[in-house]
């Protein structure tokens, strides 16, 4: 009751959700709190709340998506809002408007809430300077993508109970990876040990200076550690040849059956979607015993339906 | 700071309520205890374990978060910043008679909210209320149907019911 008596005292006031390295511990666990709050929203007879009535929330993606997209749609839908979908390719995008004539224009609809993915990082600060609306990040180039790192911290905290002493594997390539970033201010905020396992090609530069340990190793990483994340190679953002070929990769980073013997038994397999099967992951892993992939799908809604909840708020009690 | 409840009065307006209840809702219906965060929760459990004694059986008891329901979210007047938590019922409430609780009854807004958070998770054969506290101020067209203790409070001025597994002991005090 004691706690339970200090999150009550506790002010959530940011109208906009950029990244998660500008968070304190304390607002990462009051985002967590809240998703709980919203999870059974899903599981009973009406699956809709009443708080965001009449707000209207936009969907801006520059860039392709199917789980955030449409988990940012369906979690305001489910809070009543009305939600607008903009993609790039529908729109006067291809005709030269920039982000921000683009962002205007929809603001001037009375839009309240933009959800905003965008290829150049730091798009969606320069948006949250430039509106009135609140701005949510649901990813910027290599940099953030904070809602994806707050759902797989919040399915961590569900099934392990806490953060605090775990270690945690990200595999992959992390250089392009806002993923990766994202997750390392979150799970090293609440107390998790972060390790970075990659090809030397795919780490990002200076990454000594991260909160992080460095491993190019996954059959030394892989028997120590409570989670692995594996990311997706992402193929349209490489440039160059940063491994040998596809199946070298796999050989020495992929999840596979064999390599998951050496792991603990109660090791959790995450993965942010959506998966190269076979390349860094077995299908025999992604849908096995361990897999909280689409665990992690499901607790993006709640965790999705709190940060608009939360920014909303924090806009509506500014005035 | 005035007290206008102590413990003992609280306990036998519990007990009271609880054997209203029962006089009037047919025994073979079921019934369940639904409170209100958070007095309302702990106000609810003593019900139903009264309830439960007196008729014998298991009158369940759940946990309503009313806070996407408020009626003030989106106004800048809102007072202190809504913490959303968690709602915890753990029973279907279609064809229940359920007996929604709180500490006090004032202006009948959270009534309203409750209201509705309830029928988005059915539809209860009928929803009565029962409150420890019902003091004037009503802003909606809501009545108690158990109503514990009638307090003739100045408006303006806080009720706050204290109870001992979140405040350390019961009383219900005028501020």
């Amino acid at each position: 009751m004691a706690l339970k008596r200090k999150s009550k005292q506790f002010k959530w006031h940011r109208k906009h959700l950029l990244g998660l390295r500008e968070l304190s511990a304390e607002e990462i666990t009051y985002i967590l709190d809240t998703a709980e709050g919203f999870q059974q929203i899903s599981t009973r007879s009406v699956k809709k709340a009443p708080p965001l009535r009449g707000r209207v929330v936009v969907n801006l993606f520059f860039e392709d998506s199917t789980r955030t997209r449409n988990s940012f749609a369906l979690a305001a839908s489910r809070l009543s809002a009305d939600v607008i979908e903009f993609t790039k390719k529908a729109s006067s995008v291809s005709k030269g408007e920039t982000l921000l004539d683009t962002a205007k224009n929809l603001e001037a609809m009375g839009i309240d809430i933009v959800v905003v993915r965008h290829n150049a990082g730091g798009a969606s600060r320069f948006l949250s300077r430039s509106i009135n609306a609140c701005v949510i990040n649901a990813g910027d180039g290599f940099c953030e993508h904070p809602t994806q790192a707050l759902l797989d911290v919040y399915t961590i905290r569900k099934l392990k109970g806490t953060l605090k002493g775990l270690k945690i594997a990200i595999v992959g390539d992390i250089a392009h990876s806002r993923v990766a970033r994202s997750d390392m201010w979150a799970m090293t905020k609440l107390g998790a040990e972060v390790i970075f396992v990659g090809p030397p090609t795919l780490m990002p530069g200076q990454v000594e200076q991260l909160p992080v340990t460095v491993s190019y190793s996954l059959d030394e990483v892989i028997e120590k550690v409570d989670v692995i994340n594996m990311l997706r190679i992402q193929f349209e953002r490489l440039g160059g040849n940063p491994f040998p070929s596809v199946r070298e990769y796999s050989h020495y980073f992929g999840l596979t059956v064999e390599r998951m013997k050496k792991a603990k038994p109660d090791i959790l397999v995450m993965h942010p979607g959506p998966i190269n099967r076979g390349l860094e992951m077995e299908s025999e892993v992604a849908d096995g015993s361990n897999s909280v992939i689409l665990e992690q799908v499901k607790n993006g809604l709640a965790v999705r339906m709190a940060v608009l909840f939360l920014v909303n708020q924090a806009a509506a009690q500014k005035g | 700071m005035k007290v206008i409840l102590s413990s003992e009065q609280i306990k036998r307006i519990l007990q009271d309520l609880a054997s209203r209840i029962i006089a009037e809702i047919p025994g073979q219906v079921d019934i369940a205890a639904v409170g209100i965060r958070s007095r309302g929760e702990i106000l609810a459990q003593r019900l139903s374990s009264l309830l439960s004694s007196e008729l014998g059986k298991d009158v369940p008891c759940g946990t309503l978060d009313i806070t996407l329901y408020r009626d003030d979210l989106n106004s800048p007047q809102g007072t202190a910043q809504p913490h959303v938590r968690t709602t915890e019922i753990g029973f279907n409430i279609d064809d229940r008679i359920i007996v929604l609780v709180d500490d006090v009854l004032y202006t009948g807004r959270s009534t309203r909210a409750a209201m509705d958070a309830l029928i988005d998770l059915g539809r209860p054969r009928a929803v009565k209320l029962a409150v420890l506290v019902d003091r004037a101020g009503r802003e909606l067209p809501i009545q108690a149907d158990y109503a514990g203790y009638k307090a003739d409070v100045t408006p303006g001025k806080l009720v706050q019911v204290n109870l001992v597994e979140s405040d350390g002991k019961d009383e219900v005090v005028v501020e």
